[in-house]
């Protein structure tokens, strides 16, 4: 394992390579996390086993605490200050528009510069910094008091209104909606934008934390290269250029420094071997008791062309998907225009002969069957997981127990400790073997997947066994010498497996029986429209 | 006093001084609840010869945050046919939701937006899925998610 110092001296040193550029995001470097000093690493096949032996499913990662992504949003700012000489609370508002890409934002603003300031939601004008004011004769359009001396405030619109009212405003948006960077004027029809240094003029601090709390969501949520650490409490962020296409050949597993183990290329935690596309469908299969998911499968079919989920909620069988405008046929999903003169009753459907129809009921009890097969393996897994984790807690108590009774120094029992580790990971790793197999077609390779998941999941079986046994039997120096064997074998059978899995992922020798895609979002519409 | 009911004194003392035409104050026995009248100015077909009556409900944060306003249905005052309008009384519309209100739109600007609403609208029709929206829907204007897509109507 990597030490918090490794990552941190990576964090420094990388600080200048940090660029906000979606097409060519600068990962690389000395940052790799199993091995220091890496070439740089293709996405796609890395077989170099020359000086030191990379696994086919290490990816490229970088995890920055709270403080580096701060610095790095100000980094960005002050270039762009500088650059582009606007003052950094405006420079800070540009770059939120154009998602800080700072090499799109210059380019443009270098071409068009009232345009782009215009639709950043920034004037102008090059009027005096706000501040508050108290002008005679005042009256403020929100809450229409005019007493005399009656503080006020407005952006370079003019659109003024007493302190109060902006303040209530403020917290409105930043309690209540949660907003911050797109906080506009409290005026109809105005598009601008308040700036940092307006709002602290205005609100108090909780606020202006919980302001600057949100700006800091919004910088990691807009970057595709960033994301958070899914752990409770956790503030970490990890970076990492895999781009969704890469999903079908690669499983992006990266770790954080509190140890969470999670996928980047989707929201959850690992699911090494199984690409993300999979673990989607799997999932969905698993949730198939739900009411909603029974609801959905009942109720809505999904467009042929573009998966967008459709429910069909009235009219006749001619559909046109919202989102792709693909025209197919609702009773049997075939193109529309095949149909002919047959419309509002699907002829195609109807040939279907009983016989055909009975097969297919004989047909679903067996892929029941098999889909059970692999579930409870699954969920036995799943749930050994949970019991190992219990175990783990029970075992810094044993660890504790055995330095007493057995006069072994705290170094020295430090092997159950790892092997505890080893049957997590590793359970977490059968455990998604079994979601991949499902989905495996019969061949060859998929002889050799399951003969390593046989081995591991036997040397898993068998260190479990060691490791519940009581502290009496562990004191015994024999049984500690099996056990750190078998760790250490464990840790290998799942290299060798998940090595393996990943070469053919990435070369795409496997063949599966369901359609594998990227990812599709599903798209879904409800309600009306309006207008001002 | 609080904030809403100061902003909703001075609002009310000016609509007892005037209102645009085709807005009447009904009644505003507090600052919570007020009805108003409205009918179209010019002769659509849709709507002419009718009056209808809107419900205004303040939070103690209005005008911060925006009212709930809705058509009321009585014997004589039917709710408007408009594709924005569901047939309960709820208006789909983007200034009474939050990302569309400004704190500067009053009781009257809303009256107003909503008559130049009915009166700029053709389609004589509800909005799609009105059926099942009025007999499934529970929640209160406020927290419904409308999708705004279609700015012509």
């Amino acid at each position: 394992m990597d030490t918090d110092d490794d990552f941190m001296s990576n964090v420094s040193s990388e600080e200048e390579d940090m660029m906000p550029d979606d097409s060519d995001n600068d990962l690389s470097g000395d940052d790799d996390f199993d091995f220091d000093d890496e070439p740089d690493p293709d996405i796609d096949m890395q077989q170099d086993f020359g000086q030191k032996k990379k696994a086919a499913y290490d990816i490229t990662f970088k995890v920055y605490q709270p403080q580096d992504i701060q610095k790095q949003q100000d980094d960005l700012i002050k270039e762009v200050n500088m650059i582009l000489d606007i003052n950094k609370e405006e420079a800070a508002i540009l770059l939120r528009h154009f998602r800080w890409n700072k090499e799109r934002l210059i380019e443009d603003y270098m071409e068009k510069p009232s345009q782009v300031l215009e639709a950043a939601g920034l004037s102008e004008s090059s009027a005096e910094a706000p501040r508050l004011k108290s002008i005679p004769g005042f009256v403020c359009d929100i809450c229409c008091e005019d007493e005399e001396g009656l503080q006020s405030f407005a952006l370079k619109c003019g659109h003024r209104y007493c302190v109060d009212c902006y303040r209530q405003y403020l917290a409105q948006k930043i309690v209540e909606e949660g907003e911050a960077a797109r906080i506009q004027c409290p005026s109809d029809d105005c598009n601008l934008i308040i700036d940092a240094r307006s709002l602290d003029l205005l609100v108090t601090q909780d606020l202006t934390d919980r302001y600057h709390k949100l700006l800091n969501r919004t910088y990691v949520e807009d970057r595709d290269s960033l994301k958070w650490c899914p752990a409770p409490d956790c503030q970490n962020v990890v970076e990492c250029g895999i781009k969704k296409k890469d999903l079908t050949r690669i499983v992006p597993t990266v770790a954080c420094l509190c140890s969470m183990r999670f996928c980047f290329g989707c929201p959850n935690e690992d699911h090494q071997p199984a690409p993300c596309d999979l673990v989607k469908k799997w999932l969905k299969k698993c949730a198939d008791d739900s009411e909603t998911a029974n609801w959905i499968s009942a109720n809505t079919k999904e467009c042929p062309k573009c998966n967008s989920t459709i429910e069909k909620n009235g009219g006749c069988n001619h559909m046109t998907c919202r989102k792709c405008k693909h025209e197919f046929c609702w009773m049997c999903m075939g193109l529309w225009s095949e149909h002919g003169t047959s419309w509002y009753n699907c002829n195609r459907f109807e040939e279907k002969s009983g016989t055909e129809a009975r097969d297919a009921q004989a047909k679903s009890r067996v892929s029941l069957e098999r889909y059970l097969h692999y579930y409870n393996r699954y969920a036995n897994h799943e749930q050994s997981a949970r019991l190992d984790k219990e175990m783990y807690l029970k075992t810094e108590k044993k660890m504790v127990q055995l330095q007493k009774e057995s006069g072994m120094s705290w170094i020295e029992v430090q092997y159950l400790n790892s092997a505890s580790q080893a049957l997590q990971t590793c359970r977490r790793t059968l455990m998604w073997t079994y979601a991949f197999a499902f989905y495996l077609a019969r061949n060859n390779l998929t002889e050799i997947f399951e003969d390593n998941q046989k081995d591991l999941e036997m040397a898993v079986e068998s260190l479990s066994e060691m490791f519940e046994k009581p502290v009496q039997e562990l004191a015994d120096s024999k049984l500690k010498v099996d056990i750190m064997d078998k760790t250490s074998y464990c840790n290998k059978r799942r290299v060798i497996l998940l090595d393996d899995t990943a070469q053919n992922l990435a070369e795409g020798r496997w063949t599966f029986n369901v359609e594998f895609t990227n990812p599709t979002p599903i798209s879904n519409t409800k309600g009306s429209s309006s207008r001002r | 006093m609080s904030f809403a009911t100061k902003r909703l004194g001075k609002e009310l003392s000016k609509i007892n001084n005037s209102l645009p035409p085709g807005i009447e104050l009904v009644s505003a026995d507090n600052f919570e609840e007020w009805f108003l009248d409205i009918r179209v100015l010019d002769n659509n077909p849709l709507y002419a010869n009718q009056v209808y009556r809107l419900k205004f409900k303040f939070s103690a944060q209005y005008p911060i945050e925006p009212p709930e306003v809705v058509f009321v249905k009585l014997a004589n005052r039917p709710i408007p046919i408009h594709p924005h309008i569901y047939s309960n009384g709820i208006i789909c519309l983007d200034l009474l939701g939050q990302q569309g209100w400004s704190p500067v739109q009053n009781v009257e600007s809303i009256c107003m937006s909503l008559q130049s609403m009915l009166t700029g609208n053709n389609k004589d029709e509800r909005p799609a899925g009105d059926e099942e929206f009025v007999r499934g829907n529970r929640l209160r204007p406020k927290d419904i998610d409308f999708y705004y897509h279609d700015n012509n109507v």
